[in-house]
């Protein structure tokens, strides 16, 4: 990990309000697993704003600009505006200047291989996903997306994912685009053609906590990436963190979102019906 | 194409050397507890040996898990936060913690709090056996479990209480950090240096509150949390200022800095070091950032140590 000082490569709007930026990253690519985050600054923050986490969506090089040149390492975060951070960083243009801190956390282990891989996400929480299907195809899995949103606004980069080589099943809360309904109801009818499926899923936490027992009813194995207010990112505030397994207001057990997760093993969290793992940031994006 | 050249005087760099309750720092710059982890959280971003001091993360007699979620909230020009003290316990930082600090050579200043004086006297004897924590500092901004709940530090007595018992039974250097969330800092301060201080670090956060007016909840989960960040700084600066006044112990100033000339306010006003904090988590260099900017203003100003520095405030 390290503190790139760098710039924006390109800063587009891909739907209303999901934005998708790319930032200059030499040497970034061979260190980001899937599942890993980056905290990033701007000088157009106030300088005392703290920075804003965001999942990988995926790295890559541009080709040299001209010969003698070497190509051009990126990394690229889609995220959604909520609030004053994300406003800020939607309003940045190629060249502007940006303090980036990653990669960060642990992110997904890819699993057993042979076994079928269910990929789940809800808005904005397909953004660790992408790499972690390449990562999967690149291994010969056979990888599945089960992408949901509340509408046809919310399903993002599916097309990419596709050429990629992941078989992708959209379903919205309205029906405007692809399947009428949660994206739950794609998932349980995928993990009974496939019993012994590997689940792995970033969203909500409503989404999650229903991905979470569906998964414990059919006695799949589940990885979920959370989200989480954070300070630091590097396990220094605790600010980020998350209950554990077995978690009471007598025996807390507390997990730092960013040094143990953001990629849990479901079954180390605590599910309580009231309360769920996560603090929900409200899809900035960010873990 | 114009040649230059450059111009190299050879100049003595200049001193940024400081003394504090015994302790020689070759800077004036250390972390503000709770804001660093242990150092091994910011190890990978640059080499602690350059830092003043490093400051632990708070530490008790036992672990502490901390408080519900959410912890933190960003407001304007600064953050709230109620972590809730989460620490490893002094038994556990001995043993999984301190020996990460025998590879550098920065003096170790551990931070430590109790919720009985009897807690605070158990880690102050334990902290004795450990070698590498050259000094303490000492955490009264908490609840005393067993009178009532009275904050240690808002109260003289209380203060000067807690103050010798840790004098007594600790054989280091001892810091005492105040809170500001009393009416007279200056009663407070004046009591702990009576009671044996060797040094005051002022100010802990403030006590504050954020709404979420959609949700109609607080915004953290303990109700109220501690103020920190540039937001509390010129409450901060006056704090320090009126401390320095009114003790001959040296003081630490802490609230809000951000950069070199943020340090220097507290340096001028009297402190004889400070304490960076809320700007870690913005900038994991931003300690080093403020220490080659002090070395900078003295170069500016033509001047050779930092000591020309301190205390130098006009009125």
């Amino acid at each position: 990990m390290k503190n790139y000082k760098t710039i924006v490569l390109s800063n587009h709007e891909i739907s209303p309000d999901y934005f998708r930026m790319r930032i200059l990253t030499p040497g970034f690519a061979a260190k980001a697993q899937p599942g890993q985050f980056v905290m990033i600054r701007t000088e157009l923050m106030l300088p005392t704003m703290l920075r804003r986490p965001f999942g990988i969506f995926r790295v890559g090089c541009l080709p040299a600009e001209c010969d003698g040149l070497p190509p051009r390492e990126y990394m690229e975060i889609l995220y959604k505006v909520v609030g004053q951070g994300t406003k800020i960083l939607s309003e940045l243009h190629q060249g502007d200047r940006v303090e980036l801190l990653g990669p960060l956390g642990n992110g997904y282990d890819l699993g057993t291989p042979g076994k079928a891989k269910l990929l789940v996400g809800g808005g904005i929480g397909l953004v660790p996903l992408f790499m972690l299907g390449e990562a999967l195809i690149k291994r010969g899995e056979k990888v599945r997306l089960l992408m949901g949103g509340r509408t046809r606004d919310d399903i993002l980069a599916v097309t990419e994912f596709e050429r990629s080589g992941v078989e992708t099943y959209v379903s919205t809360d309205d029906g405007s685009l692809g399947e009428g309904g949660l994206v739950t109801k794609v998932l349980e009818r995928k993990l009974g053609k496939h019993p012994d499926a590997e689940v792995f899923a970033c969203g909500p936490t409503p989404m999650l906590t229903a991905v979470a027992n569906m998964c414990a009813a059919h006695k799949v194995s589940l990885q979920v990436s959370l989200e989480a207010h954070m300070a630091c990112g590097v396990g220094a505030c605790l600010g980020c963190v998350v209950k554990g397994k077995g978690h009471s207001d007598s025996h807390p057990q507390y997990l730092c979102t960013c040094k143990a997760g953001p990629v849990f093993n479901a079954a180390d969290l605590d599910w309580g019906m009231t309360a769920a793992p996560g603090n929900d940031c409200a899809g900035g994006g960010c873990k | 194409m114009s040649s230059h050249k450059e111009k190299t005087m050879p100049v003595a760099r200049p001193s940024l050397a400081v003394e504090v309750a015994g302790l020689k720092l070759k800077n004036p710059v250390m972390p503000a507890s709770g804001t660093f982890g242990y150092g091994e959280e910011y190890a990978p971003y640059f080499d602690l040996n350059r830092l003043g001091a490093l400051v632990t993360k708070g530490l008790s007699l036992h672990a502490k898990a901390g408080n519900p979620t959410p912890r933190i909230a960003e407001t304007t020009s600064g953050m709230l936060n109620a972590i809730g003290l989460q620490n490893v316990g002094i038994d556990a930082f001995v043993s999984s913690k301190v020996p990460v600090y025998r590879g550098i050579h920065t003096p170790v200043i551990a931070n430590f709090f109790g919720n009985t004086l009897e807690e605070y006297g158990e880690v102050a004897k334990k902290l004795n056996d450990v070698p590498e924590v050259t000094a303490v500092e000492l955490n009264i901004s908490c609840p005393n479990v067993k009178q009532g709940g009275i904050v240690f530090g808002t109260d003289p007595v209380a203060a000067a209480q807690v103050v010798a018992l840790v004098r007594k039974a600790l054989n280091k250097p001892l810091i005492v950090k105040l809170t500001p969330n009393v009416t007279d800092i200056t009663v407070i301060a004046r009591a702990v240096e009576e009671a044996g201080a060797d040094a005051i670090s002022c100010i802990n956060t403030i006590t504050g509150m954020a709404i979420d007016v959609r949700t109609r909840k607080p915004k953290i989960a303990n109700r109220t949390g501690g103020l920190s960040g540039p937001a509390i700084r010129p409450v901060a600066v006056r704090m320090v200022h009126q401390v320095v006044q009114a003790v001959k112990i040296p003081v630490i100033g802490i609230g809000g800095i951000m950069c070199a000339n943020d340090a220097l306010e507290f340096l001028i006003v009297g402190a004889r070091a400070v304490q960076v904090g809320t700007a870690n988590f913005i900038d994991p260099q931003a300690m080093l950032t403020i220490i080659d900017g002090l070395e900078q203003f003295l170069i500016d100003e033509g001047l050779t140590d930092i000591n020309q520095v301190i205390g130098s405030l006009q009125l």
